[in-house]
């Protein structure tokens, strides 16, 4: 017994001394310590709505809050209305369909805008790169009545490929930034190789650059992905019952039903999760699809 | 390196010019340009157009046979309506309060998460996770399950300390809605200000805490004005997105009690109000507030970029 106590005693003065030799390894544990408080708490809100989408609806709405109540799935059978209801299917569908169909053909448009703009520049190359940044500054509702009227005359209201035209404009810009600066980084001599040995532009395009530059592509994609999943404005105002989006169905939530906030849990919880994988996978290149390509 | 990817680059214009079939040379290396280019021109300027001609028009829907022009009638009414104008100085209200408090407790998490401690990359990805809920399902979310009076998180976390239990969204409805803004908003500047401290010139650093700086030195004289540009094009981006914000103004007071920003109130006169030319009026001030944000932004963004073109 004295011989252990004796044995621990030596090392622990000898922690002590390190740490009075170096003031900063507590208060470093300390801060380290703060992050992970401050990083807790920011995700608190989330913990709750998934912990709340588990309970029963009389568990979720007691105060105070009954935090080991039984877990069940009734909220997200609610939500999927197998008890009836509206189901959110369509919708879902639909947030599916403008989402990857417009996060497609913002990759086809602005690989090849990329190229022009990094590889085999255009003249004033500068220029044309801020001309799509300024677009992404004029305020989408500045424009939303004449696209509302013109959908209207030519019948594309509550239609989903007008929904899938839209976030393309409101993608493409990001993506010409983010793929100008992934495809700058691929070697020049690379794509002069292909081209002495005969190769046409698709074909340097899809076979040389497009592989070496597919990281950045991917990341792109799924920034791309995130922003039209998440759009509101464009989606109430444009459609109704048949192109409704998942934001749209959410917005069946606005007013108070009863007890209802394990079901509106787990609705926000089934919508936001294509949004948390997309952006977790994309975590490391999503600072710089957020700053436009500004910050690396 | 640098030098050979640098140079057919430069050299590829003058290329150009010397050849007989310059021309044509210079439209197949603009080809690739022209989609992108024609559908943006075509998806978003055109529409801002017609905003501005209809802007002129005294156009209610419900009466379409009414329509004439009016010249500047409608803007006339936009800066004398006294609901518009609260909507004018809601928005300033909650972009630069948002943008601030995310700034200032973005700021502070980077510097948090800019040193080595177990378990950074966790806290890191519990620090974005708010950013990455839907606008709409995280508005929802402080609605119904933090704010609700009766059976709300943070009244129920009041209870257990015997405080007061106060209906937040009715008692402070601005308040309530920048509070889940910076929520969502502070990840973002996060991201960014950390991307800011991770490109700091180690080596300078070094050097000065060689030379006897100490560590509030080093952040006032060195990291502070290399973040300069980081924190302004935060708050600009930031600015930019939440002068446009609808969802949360939509979905946690629905325009009510005075939180109704700009967008919110175009949407409303023309969705609600069928008024055609007040809210493209109303649109068109919008976009000339983000005119003035994005003059600064557009700077700021192409001072980081050439600094990027230049090191590459």
């Amino acid at each position: 017994m004295s011989a252990t106590a004796r044995r621990v005693r030596p090392s622990r003065t000898a922690g002590e001394t390190g740490g009075a030799k170096r003031p900063g390894r507590t208060r470093g544990a300390g801060l380290g310590l703060l992050a992970w408080v401050l990083g807790v708490l920011f995700f608190l809100p989330i913990a709750w709505m998934a912990l709340t989408s588990f309970h029963s609806e009389a568990d979720a709405a007691t105060n105070p809050p009954s935090f080991a109540a039984a877990l069940t799935l009734d909220g997200y059978r609610d939500f999927f209305g197998v008890g009836g209801g509206a189901s959110p299917w369509p919708a879902l569908i639909n947030s599916a369909v403008a989402s990857i169909a417009s996060t497609l053909l913002v990759l086809i448009l602005s690989f090849p805008a990329a190229y022009a703009l990094s590889i085999n520049r255009v003249r004033k190359w500068t220029d044309v790169l801020f001309f799509f940044l300024s677009t992404k500054m004029l305020p989408a509702v500045a424009g939303l009545l004449p696209i509302y009227l013109f959908a209207k005359n030519v019948g594309m209201l509550d239609n989903i490929w007008l929904l899938v035209i839209l976030y393309t404009s409101m993608n493409l810009p990001i993506a010409v930034w983010m793929m100008q600066s992934f495809l700058a980084e691929v070697p020049v001599e690379v794509i002069e190789a292909a081209r002495v040995d005969g190769a046409r532009l698709p074909t340097v395009l899809t076979r040389v650059v497009a592989p070496i530059a597919l990281p950045g592509i991917a990341a792109t994609s799924l920034i791309c992905f995130i922003f039209s999943w998440n759009e509101l404005l464009f989606a109430r105002v444009l459609t109704g019952v048949a192109a409704e989006t998942a934001p749209v169905f959410l917005t069946g939530f606005i007013t108070s039903q009863g007890l209802f906030l394990a079901k509106v849990c787990a609705a926000s919880l089934v919508v936001s999760l294509p949004v948390l994988a997309a952006g977790f996978a994309a975590q490391d290149k999503l600072v710089q699809g957020l700053s436009l390509g500004a910050v690396k | 390196m640098t030098a050979t990817t640098a140079a057919p680059v430069a050299a590829s214009p003058a290329h150009n010019v010397k050849q007989p079939s310059a021309r044509l040379r210079a439209w197949a290396t603009r080809a690739p340009l022209l989609p992108a280019l024609i559908f943006m021109i075509a998806v978003t300027q055109l529409p801002f157009v017609a905003t501005l001609v209809i802007s002129f028009f005294d156009w209610n829907a419900l009466y379409p046979k009414a329509r004439e022009f009016t010249g500047v009638d409608n803007y006339q009414q936009v800066l004398t309506d006294a609901d518009l104008r609260h909507s004018v100085w809601t928005t300033i209200l909650l972009t630069v309060a948002v943008v601030l408090v995310s700034l200032v407790l973005g700021l502070a998490l980077a510097l948090l998460l800019d040193r080595k401690f177990p378990g950074r990359g966790v806290v890191r990805t519990l620090l974005i996770a708010p950013f990455l809920v839907v606008p709409v399902a995280a508005a929802l979310l402080w609605k119904h399950v933090l704010y609700n009076p009766e059976y709300g998180l943070l009244n129920g976390l009041l209870h257990y300390v015997g405080g007061p239990q106060p209906d937040w969204i009715s008692n402070t409805p601005l308040l309530a809605v920048e509070a889940s803004l910076v929520w969502q908003w502070t990840p973002f500047m996060m991201l960014i200000l950390l991307a800011g401290l991770q490109s700091r010139d180690h080596q300078q650093m070094e050097a000065a805490r060689v030379d006897g700086a100490s560590n509030w030195q080093i952040f006032v004289y060195l990291t502070l004005p290399h973040l300069r540009r980081y924190l302004e094009l935060g708050a600009l981006l930031g600015s930019i997105y939440i002068v446009q914000n609808f969802d949360a103004v939509f979905t946690i007071t629905s325009g009510g009690l005075g939180t109704a920003n700009l967008p919110y109130t175009v949407y409303q006169s023309f969705y609600q109000a069928h008024e055609n030319g007040l809210a493209s009026a109303a649109g068109v001030l919008v976009v000339i507030g983000s005119l003035i944000i994005a003059t600064f932004a557009l700077r700021v963004v192409s001072s980081l970029f050439r600094e990027e073109v230049s090191r590459a």
